[in-house]
């Protein structure tokens, strides 16, 4: 909470949002603020709305009720007078430039190369002359551990270094913000501890990151703020050595003492 | 075949390199199979007598066929019938791909006349359809270009402005461009949903999205059944007497057979041109379907650089095992199922 008294608006800003899919209610009015550069992890059940809650931040999915901002900007919608005008998919496009999002699949382009797959977007979205995006992209992937493989396709790289490339991916637009949607589930038992490596790393530079996981030890070490999530509200939130050590609700003691 | 099995069995174990107390190997006697056999040799007898009967056959007119195999008017009607496939499949291919993305929008009305398109045309025979474009200028005696009710700024006779081969390509193409239309859809569909939405969360358009992302991965679910269409095309194209087209090779043959009186060493003719065209078009798909596995479960010897990878780069053929191991993760999008399952003629 530092943070965003020094600079100003919060990264991400949900106040009151609300989403349903045909009769089913999704998200039941969630309010939480994410500071410039701070990490917060989003726990809980699955089904309980938290990769939803993501996927509204950059608009894959279309919030019904509530207002959802990043860096003060509404998300999806612009408000004019007093009406909410939904934006054009080019406008779309322009915002989720600046948020990097990590799927649980990995989602590479299987028919390209690992730089292939980085350089993609900074070059067509971002029009990058080519040499500069591989020169950017072969640091990131020395970044992520992954320099020797350049050329290699997502077929022959593990879960791991799969889901590494794909963080690469993500900053080679340098966004200021990073989603991941339980970016280690997908993985074997001893792939995980690579991935985490990389975005405690991540952390540590400063990112602001919105992680939706259930590795609570990540979560315990890297988070500053730990939200947990079930049946589609915020049942309990704070400090994560608060919330996994002391759990308020007897939901929240419920569920980590299955996942604990 | 039993002989060569009982070798096989009888070679020494080999002491593997590495493991010195491997167990031997099998010295089994081989299972026998004698039907097979005694199938095949049936077989060969029965073709074996069918050629020879051929070969001295009156009826079959060989003198008639070496003569008129290599006649410049067959070769040149080989050539339009070449043309008519590919002006047709080029047209087909991009209606096709307009067809398909026009039954996946969200626009009712597009949908809507998408596949009305695809109902009338996938509904009727191509038959029909070709003899109903020879009437084309009967029905449409004029094209007008101007606003429609008043009076035309420029008006064209039909015949003058569309030729009969025009009229053949446009016939097979809008028939064609209905099936194709199918199997663009089932390719862009068997595109992992995820791709779609890593492409957005990048920023990517809706066309970059398409043309660079999911395009290039629905070609491999495409291109095999293109290629059939392609050959089916190519015989397909023998209907467009029905306009009545009739410089294809089809049309030709039967155009010399009436004037010499001999109809089948001409039919045998035709078959003939038409056997090494779709031969050549299969060698052709063959090397495409490898072009577009790129990258997907099948290795790529030449960058994943394992001893196996080595080998198998020399021959083209077949996939290194090496790879399998890595390639379960994407392995599960693969739907590849022949999307059209149609019937033609």
């Amino acid at each position: 909470m530092m943070n965003a008294a020094t600079s100003g608006v919060p990264m991400v800003h949900a106040d009151r949002v609300s989403k349903s899919f045909g009769s089913n209610e999704v998200l039941k009015s969630i309010s939480l603020s994410v500071p410039q550069g701070e990490v917060m992890c989003l726990v809980g059940p699955s089904g309980s709305g938290k990769s939803t809650f993501l996927r509204c931040i950059n608009h894959l999915e279309r919030v019904d009720a509530g207002r959802l901002s990043v860096e003060g900007v509404l998300v999806g919608y612009e408000e004019r007078g007093d009406k909410l005008y939904e934006l054009k998919p080019r406008e779309a496009a322009r915002q989720r430039r600046d948020i990097g999002m990590v799927f649980q699949r990995f989602n590479l382009f299987p028919h390209m190369t690992a730089l292939e797959n980085i350089i993609e977007a900074p070059i067509r979205v971002n029009k990058v002359k080519k040499e500069a995006a591989v020169a950017h992209a072969q640091e990131l992937l020395a970044r992520v551990g992954l320099a020797g493989k350049a050329d290699a396709y997502p077929a022959h790289l593990s879960g791991g270094q799969q889901q590494r490339v794909a963080i690469a991916r993500a900053l080679a637009m340098e966004p200021k913000l990073m989603l991941f949607d339980e970016p280690t589930s997908a993985l074997d038992p001893e792939l995980v501890g690579e991935v985490l490596d990389v975005m405690k790393g991540l952390a540590e530079s400063g990112m602001t990151m919105i992680v939706v996981t259930h590795e609570m030890g990540f979560a315990r070490e890297v988070a500053d703020q730990l939200v947990f999530m079930d049946g589609g509200v915020v049942v309990e939130s704070g400090d994560p050595d608060q919330v996994l050590g002391n759990p308020q609700h007897e939901r929240t003691k419920a569920f980590l003492s299955k996942v604990l | 075949m039993a002989a060569s099995g009982s070798n096989r069995s009888a070679t020494p174990a080999v002491v593997s390199p590495n493991g010195a107390d491997q167990a031997e190997a099998i010295k089994a006697i081989r299972l026998r199979h004698p039907w097979r056999n005694i199938v095949a040799v049936v077989l060969v007898a029965m073709l074996a007598l069918f050629v020879l009967d051929a070969a001295q056959r009156e009826a079959y007119g060989w003198e008639n066929f070496a003569k008129y195999i290599f006649d410049q008017r067959i070769s040149q009607a080989a050539g339009y019938t070449l043309l008519l496939t590919v002006y047709s499949m080029v047209i087909a291919i991009i209606l096709g791909v307009t067809l398909a993305v026009m039954r996946l929008s969200e626009n009712p009305v597009v949908k809507g006349i998408a596949w009305l398109y695809l109902w009338v045309f996938r509904g009727t025979p191509v038959y029909v359809q070709l003899v109903f474009w020879g009437l084309f200028a009967t029905i449409y005696s004029t094209i007008d270009i101007g606003i429609p009710f008043t009076e035309p700024w420029l008006s064209f006779e039909t015949n003058d402005l569309i030729s009969v081969f025009w009229l053949a390509v446009i016939g097979l193409a809008l028939n064609e461009s209905a099936y194709m239309a199918e199997i663009v859809r089932a390719g862009i569909l068997s595109v992992d949903k995820g791709q779609d939405e890593a492409a957005t969360a990048l920023g990517m358009s809706w066309m970059q999205t398409m043309t660079r992302v999911v395009i290039p991965q629905a070609m491999r679910i495409i291109i095999p059944p293109t290629g059939n269409e392609v050959i089916s095309m190519l015989k397909t194209t023998s209907l467009v007497t029905a306009i009545p087209f009739s410089l294809e090779l089809y049309g030709r043959s039967r155009d010399i057979s009436v004037v010499i009186f001999d109809p089948i060493p001409l039919l045998l003719v035709a078959s003939a041109w038409y056997l090494l065209f779709t031969s050549i078009l299969m060698v052709g798909q063959y090397f495409l379907e490898k072009r577009f596995s790129r990258g997907v479960g099948q290795a790529r010897p030449d960058k994943a650089g394992t001893e196996t990878g080595a080998i198998t780069l020399k021959t083209g053929v077949i996939s290194t095992p090496g790879a399998a191991s890595a390639a379960d993760g994407d392995a599960g999008s693969d739907a590849s199922t022949d999307p059209s399952g149609k019937e033609h003629q």
